[in-house]
């Protein structure tokens, strides 16, 4: 049957008592509880009591188990990385036809700019012929393993909404993330790690802020947990200075019996549900470092994606994340904020390839020859697109674009090896195969195992859901 | 009954709603959800799932299979399968069969999601009881019976109930009739301590302190409780605890929201709501005040400052935004903020078309938006009640030299008419131009033509630019160029600038001009001299530009000079800044192009502060540029502002109107200078103050249009400001405008304010508020769990005037409120919820309380109410990039400012402090009227880690061997009772000090250095109380750490 335990809870405090196992992105084996319960014979009150984090089977079979999205805050150029656009070279320097700016609102731009042809070149690479940017040679020995949408569409042409519509599927704030939705549909297979991983690289972080990973009116304990590539990678988890490990345990020790005493006078049941969240959080002190450190990877794995202990960069996010979705976690989310290239283009494009392409394209590789491509969904993109014309005089940059951008999608059921959509001549338009954001966030959902339009939550009244009204699978893309 | 177990329903997802209906659910093996009370309500039940399921196929629209569902006689009546329902028989009526998918034929709804099994479960009791749908209930257009939530709530009629003992008030009458109708009975009452722990956190969100725990316990008045109730109620930690929740419902942050997220200082409105409920100010002029309080007959600085209630929205600030759809989002998040926060009505549903469920259309949607819609977007300087006396005795000072002045020189009216007389009264004929801005060339941002000519700067304030504009001329010859800064409600402190005070800088002023018949024939016009109503001395400015060099603002000729380190300013360095200012730039050879000129005009903006924040920008905010063909054209040196009142008839000037023109005049007459100077310098005195973000009403009508889905780029129809008709009428009389919307809001009449606020009031005692959705109270919300004391406490409420205190004060002294929260596992079972109100409440107290807890515990708190948000200790890698899209001011705070409470910890929309996020504590992107409430190993990783709460370990482990008595029971029995409030049992102890021992033993072994533990980081280490050690202090710190991690401390029992 359908996921009908996902409507009708909307009381914050019927989530706490009711998800008694509840915990934040956590998943948790309840045998201990179980036998607290039993102890205080509370064992009955149970009965109706899930762990939402535990794995729940979505509306049918799915293709894909765990996703990571790479996500290049900024709007990368679709021009000059994964759409051919030749003619935009043949009419370089000259005005666009005016029809087709009619009712275009621009960021920073007057629209009536001239044209700018792009900036690299493009190859054939793999079976499947696909054209990829003389920048992305690493994405090209992936070839056919990857999908590419040539046909992206969006509603925003700035970032902040731009970047919270991708990720929300609304502009307005205070909407769950993909990331949420998903964990608040599929649970986690990850004992003692979060659901939800977001890492941020780059330049800074994100536009969108917090709420690109929140959990809107979902239960807090679905919004994503930022971990940090270096330094200490969860807020607040290591033992602060003076506890060792022994007071550590010695402490929760207390802690869990004085709790207990009070669950048998008291009778709570959150009590229980306290007693759990510290022993996780006491397991994820240890579970967490070791899922961090890089350095006992074969210097061949570090080589791959070119990851280096002990740093800050990308590149050991890509490494992190394959690591995490071993684990069983849910939902692996990449920021790297640097695609805003509304000036000095060239060299900044070849500079974030030079940062991502191997990562990338690394990942896809050591997931499939771990057997993990199959179930693990992969994506990449930015908000929206740039400009075919000019932005500037002196230098070379496009404003924001959102008629037309172009992503990539691999493993978790995608059919390797696809190019879908087109442009016009100028890569402006999207003349084929049109792919909206709230269609790209459906056909996420049907690889995960959903009917878009029958994964809601009810808040305020109405059942809402990550698609909103909006959202057609992409067929064309599935295996 | 065999037939029922035809189709089998599975239990799960039923038990939420069985709780809510007093269902009995017969075991899931026997298949069928059996009601043995309980009765189902058509229009709360029945009729929204035909509504959202059925009715678009079997309703007035289509009729499939010649069916409709929305009418009682047409449903009853059936199709052509013949009669639909049989009351009575579920199992013989095809409505159910057909939603159950029994039988060969397709399941309802045709193409649809399957209803859930819970939902078949109650249409089928539905029929069972006899199908009952009321005459008078209908859909679309039909008779609709009122929703119970649009009748105006009336005094009930009070229950009999058999315990008439144990009513202490009427509160208690209603739930107790309800407790006794299921043979049930309420919970004994707590004990004294816990009662006083509950009520403490309750009303001031701060555990009471030991001696207060014993004065209580050593009151034997029969008025002790209610003489803590007084007490509690009379602290100004009151209006923080309670502030709190209204300053989430009104989004309240300290920045702006969106990627920028720049830093606002509108602490002045959260001191404002924190103020207005520690005086109890009535909650209808509570809301009027924060609707409309500019409006209000001559409204005081309080009443402006809560007008913020509104403009608590996000402003996106992002380069190359178009702010009208930024404007449009924080005028819908207003009208949310309005709908959940005191109507109850999902309100935002009908911006994008007419609402699914309640009756409120698009149209009328938008007519409520009208009356907020006519507003500018004003931040105004404010005044503490020190500065504003230290305001008023400067004002008074300056009118007194100016009177000195007068007694001086008797003759003064006689000279200034003289002055008046000689004033140059032909001025030149100046000619408006508005010409095309080439957007290219803003950076970003956006100059809004307005009608009289000039522009409004608006949007991204980011970076130096030089703006282009170009229009075409037939006038000739131009001989001069006349720049107007000019000021504005929507500008900071009114203008004419973008900076935080509303000045700006003019770093070049460049023309170019060609004749129209040669548009190629451009030529630069050379100035021959600029003059300006405002000769400021050059200022250097800091920080210098990038390239090192000084930059420089000073008189107008800076703007000709032709160099970037100099910029016209229009700061004279005191709040007598903002006035409109005006420049006029005279061309050295006059442009004379018969057939037409071209004229391009560049502004540059150079002088901006160059900070990350983007506060330090110095752009023009609103400008006007003229042209006149007279030779010899000068700025005009008089003021706007005089300049009007010498053309008004001198006998029909004010009194204040002459004192204005006095106060000009003196400044020119030289051999004042002594006394101007005077002047000048209590001008310097006047405080600054601190920022406000309000509204000001325009005075001209904004027009509002329905927006078709919402969308600014396509509005429809024009509106006018009105009220939706299912609720009450607008009063007849007055205007339409926001002050009519504020009073409207809370009419005696309205039937859902008072009873939202009631609701949300007990949803902040007991967890769950009579109506579970608290921000709705429409069809689609609940029914109340007790309808009669919603009604009560809603009529009671607005009866004592709409006193919030009045209204604590009823709910803490009902026996309802004051029983134990413990339970059996069984009570647990029947009531998981506690909807039946059979004991008192227990659960996890608020984020900001969380924090408050342990900071009072451990004697850290620094109680001041009010005042600047502070930089609580916070990892400072958030706050810069790249964790942070852009670098965040956040100074850790020092001394007391570092225990604060947790209401005044500096908020940023997109970083929030990570200790309240993890607490549910929400962001402020959003009107928020419900926090969830979760359980999770962040949080436990924060009580454990997080360096305030190792902070207060260490203060209470310090405090504790100084204070605590001199063994180690005492001791611990001083720590245990500053945590949790009561006495530890006997267990307890051992279990603690068998830590204590075991810790202190490992300490002395060197396991863990004593000093690492209980040492502060912050300051040298503390003085050791006599005869203490540093292992007993890092022990006891251990110890405190513990305590300050137990469930009980954090939660409300």
């Amino acid at each position: 049957m359908s996921n009908q335990d996902q409507t009708g809870i909307t009381d914050p405090h019927e989530i706490s008592r009711r998800w008694f196992l509840a915990q934040c992105g956590v998943g948790l084996g309840s045998v201990a509880l179980g036998h607290l319960l039993g102890e205080t014979g509370l064992a009955a009150v149970t009965e109706d009591r899930r762990d939402p984090m535990a794995p729940k089977a979505p509306h049918y079979a799915p293709k894909a188990k765990n996703v990571i999205f790479l996500f290049m805050a900024g709007a990368p150029s679709h021009l000059e990385l994964l759409d051919h656009k030749p003619q935009l070279t043949r009419f370089d320097g000259t005005m666009p036809p005016a029809e087709l700016l009619e009712g275009y609102r621009a960021a920073f731009i007057d629209p009536h700019s001239t044209l700018l042809g792009p900036k690299f070149k493009y190859s054939r690479y793999g079976q499947c012929n696909a054209e990829i940017s003389e920048v992305l040679p690493h994405l090209g020995s992936v070839a056919d393993d990857i999908a590419i949408v040539k046909s992206m569409t969006t509603d925003a042409f700035n970032h902040a909404p731009g970047q919270i519509l991708m990720n929300t599927g609304s502009q307005q704030f205070g909407r769950p993330s993909l990331g949420a939705w998903t964990t608040y549909g599929l649970g986690s297979e990850a004992r003692d790690l979060p659901a939800f991983v977001v890492f941020s690289s780059g330049s800074k972080g994100p536009s969108g802020g917090n709420a690109c990973w929140g959990s809107g009116f979902l239960p807090t304990m679905h919004q994503g947990v930022t971990f940090r590539s270096a330094g200490e990678p969860v807020l607040y988890l290591s033992n602060p200075k003076g506890v060792d490990s022994g007071l550590q345990k010695a402490s929760l020790d207390t802690v869990r019996d004085l709790n207990r005493m009070r669950l048998q006078a008291i009778g709570d049941p959150e009590i229980a549900t306290r007693i759990n969240s510290f022993e996780m959080a006491f397991r994820m002190q240890s579970s967490v470092p070791e899922l961090m450190d890089i350095s006992k990877e074969p210097q061949s794995t570090l080589d791959l994606y070119g990851a280096e202990p002990g740093k800050s960069s990308y590149a050991n996010n890509c490494l992190l994340a394959r690591r995490l979705v071993e684990r069983g976690v849910r939902f692996v989310q990449l920021f790297h904020e640097s695609w805003d290239q509304h000036a000095n283009l060239t060299n900044r494009i070849e500079t974030n390839c030079q940062d991502t392409d191997r990562p990338s394209a690394a990942l896809i590789k050591d997931l499939k020859q771990r057997g993990l491509l199959d179930e693990t969904l992969v994506l990449w993109g930015g908000e929206f697109g740039r400009t075919p014309m000019v932005q500037g005089t002196e230098t070379d940059g496009r404003d924001h674009h959102p008629n037309a951008f172009a992503m990539w999608l691999a493993g978790g059921g995608i059919r390797p090896g696809t190019t879908l959509g087109e442009t016009d001549d100028l890569g402006f338009n999207v003349v084929k195969d049109k792919v909206h954001v709230h269609d790209l966030h459906a056909t996420i959902l049907h690889l995960l195992g959903f009917d878009h339009t029958r994964l809601t939550h009810r808040f305020q009244g109405r059942d809402f859901r990550l698609t909103d009204v909006h959202g057609t699978v992409v067929k064309q893309l599935l295996t | 009954m065999l037939s029922k177990r035809s189709f089998a329903i599975p239990a799960a997802g039923f038990l939420g709603i069985a709780a809510c209906l007093c269902l009995q659910i017969t075991p899931f093996s026997q298949g069928v959800p059996t009601a043995t009370s309980g009765r189902v309500d058509f229009l709360r039940d029945i009729q929204p799932v035909l509504q959202a399921s059925c009715v678009s196929c079997h309703g007035p629209e289509q009729q499939m299979a010649e069916l409709r569902l929305d009418s009682r006689s047409r449903a009853l009546a059936g199709g052509q399968s013949g009669r639909a329902i049989q009351p009575g028989d579920a199992d013989g009526s095809l409505l159910l069969q057909r939603v159950a998918g029994l039988g060969e034929q397709a399941q309802m709804p045709m193409g649809g999601k399957p209803l859930d099994p819970a939902t078949i479960g109650l249409i089928r009791e539905w029929i069972e009881q006899g199908a009952d749908w009321p005459e008078t209930a209908g859909g679309n257009g039909a008779a609709v019976e009122r929703h119970w939530a649009y009748v105006p709530p009336s005094r009930p009629e009070l229950p009999k109930v058999r315990d008439a003992g144990w009513v202490a008030n009427p509160i208690d009458a209603i739930v107790l009739a309800r407790l006794e109708d299921r043979g049930l009975s309420p919970s004994p009452e707590a004990d004294r301590v816990t009662l006083l722990r509950r009520l403490s956190l309750d009303l001031v969100g701060l555990p009471p302190t030991i001696e207060e725990v014993e004065a209580f316990l050593a009151d034997d008045s029969s008025e002790a409780y209610r003489k803590q109730v007084e007490r509690l109620l009379g602290s100004p930690h009151y209006g923080e605890r309670w502030g709190r929740r209204w300053l989430d419902a009104a989004r309240y942050a300290d920045s702006d929201g969106f990627e920028k997220d720049l830093p606002r200082i509108v602490w002045f409105y959260r001191d404002w709501v924190i103020g207005a409920l520690n005086r109890d100010l009535p909650y209808d002029r509570f809301i009027i005040e924060q609707l409309a309080g500019d409006m209000l007959p001559g409204a005081t600085q309080d009443q402006i400052v809560a007008t913020g209630f509104l403009r608590n929205s996000m402003m996106n600030l992002e380069g190359g935004i178009d702010p009208e759809q930024f404007r449009m989002e924080a005028m819908f998040d207003r009208m949310e903020a309005v709908g959940k926060g005191i109507l109850g009505v999902t309100i935002q549903c009908a911006q994008c078309h007419n609402h699914k469920y309640d009756p409120l259309t698009q149209e009328e949607y938008y007519r409520l938006f009208a009356f907020l819609n006519n507003a500018h977007e004003a931040k105004v300087a404010v005044y503490t009640l020190e500065e504003q006396r230290r305001r008023q005795s400067l004002l008074q000072g300056i009118r007194d030299v100016e009177l000195e002045l007068q007694q001086d020189h008797p003759d003064w009216r006689a000279r200034m008419d003289a002055w008046e007389r000689g004033l140059d009264h032909d001025p030149p004929q100046w000619t408006v131009v508005q010409p095309e801005v080439d957007d290219f060339s803003t950076q970003g941002q956006r100059y809004l033509p307005l009608e009289d000519g000039s522009f409004l700067a608006q949007g991204a304030t980011g970076g130096s630019h030089r703006v282009k504009m170009t229009i075409r001329t037939d006038q000739h010859p131009i001989a001069a160029f006349r720049l107007e800064l000019m000021t504005d409600d929507d500008l900071p402190m009114g203008g004419p600038g973008r900076s935080i005070n509303g000045t700006c800088a003019l770093t070049e002023f460049e023309v170019e001009a060609a004749p129209v018949d040669h548009p190629d024939k451009v030529h630069a016009v050379k100035m021959a001299a600029a003059t300006a109503d405002i000769v400021p001395a050059p200022l250097e400015l800091t920080p210098t530009s990038e390239g090192g060099k000084p930059r420089l603002i000073g008189p107008v000729a800076f703007a000709i000079d032709g160099k970037e380190e100099t910029a016209w300013g229009v700061d004279t360095g005191t709040v007598n800044r903002n006035q409109p200012r005006k420049a006029v730039f005279r061309a050295e050879q006059p442009i004379d192009h018969a057939n037409g000129t071209l004229l391009t005009f560049y502004l540059t903006q150079k002088h901006a502060g160059g900070d990350d924040q983007g506060t330090g920008n110095r752009n023009l905010g609103r400008l006007r540029l003229s042209i006149t063909g007279e030779a010899g054209a000068e700025a005009d040196p008089l003021p706007k502002r005089v300049r009007e009142i010498l053309s008004i008839d001198p006998s029909r000037r004010t009194r204040e109107q002459i004192r204005q023109v006095f106060s000009y005049w003196r400044t020119t007459v030289p051999e004042w200078n002594p006394f101007n100077e005077r002047i000048e310098e209590l001008w310097r005195q006047h405080p600054e103050g601190t920022t406000q973000l309000v509204l000001s009403e325009r005075q001209q009508l904004r027009p509002t249009h329905v927006l078709a889905r919402g969308d600014f780029l396509r509005p429809g129809e024009r509106v006018s400001a009105g009220v939706p008709v299912f609720l009450h009428p607008l009063s007849e009389n007055g205007p339409t405008d926001r002050l009519a919307f504020a009073h409207w809001l809370v009419d005696r009449k309205a039937p859902t304010t008072a009873r939202t606020l009631v609701n949300r009031v007990w949803q902040g005692y007991f967890g769950i508020g009579l109506v579970r959705s608290s921000e709705d109270l429409g069809k689609q919300s609940e029914r109340p769990s007790h309808p009669k004391l919603l009604d009560w406490l809603a009529v009671e409420f607005m009866e004592r005037g709409w006193s919030l205190k009045s209204l604590h004060r009823l709910i803490v002294t009902s026996a309802t409120y004051r029983q134990s929260s413990r339970a059996t596992p069984q009570q647990y079972r029947e009531d998981p919820y506690n909807r039946l109100l059979a004991r008192g409440p227990r659960f996890r107290v608020d984020a900001e309380v969380v924090r408050d807890i342990a900071l009072a515990a451990s004697g850290l708190l620094h109680p001041e109410v009010g005042g600047p948000s502070v930089y609580s200790p916070a990892p400072k890698f958030l706050f810069v990039r790249p964790a942070s899209f852009s670098t965040k001011v956040w100074e850790e705070a020092q001394g007391g400012n570092r225990y604060r409470r947790g209401i005044y910890t500096f908020r940023y929309r997109s970083v929030p402090y990570p200790m309240l996020q993890t607490f549910d504590a929400p962001s402020g992107e959003s009107s928020c009227v419900r926090r969830p409430l979760s359980n999770t190993p962040l949080q436990a990783l924060t009580t454990l880690n997080e360096p305030v709460f190792l902070e207060a370990a260490r203060a209470l482990a310090l405090r504790t061997l100084r204070d605590g008595g001199d063994d180690r029971e005492q001791r611990l029995r001083y720590a245990f009772r500053r945590c949790v409030a009561r006495q530890p049992t006997q267990a307890e102890i051992n279990r603690l000090l068998a830590f204590l021992s075991e810790q202190k033993h490992r300490l002395a072994d060197g396991w863990v250095s004593p000093w690492d533990l209980a040492g502060y980081d912050l300051t040298e280490r503390p003085r050791l109380p006599d005869g203490t050690t540093p292992v007993q202090l890092a022990a006891w710190t251990a110890l405190s750490r513990v305590l300050l991690n137990l469930d009980e401390t954090i939660s409300k029992e």
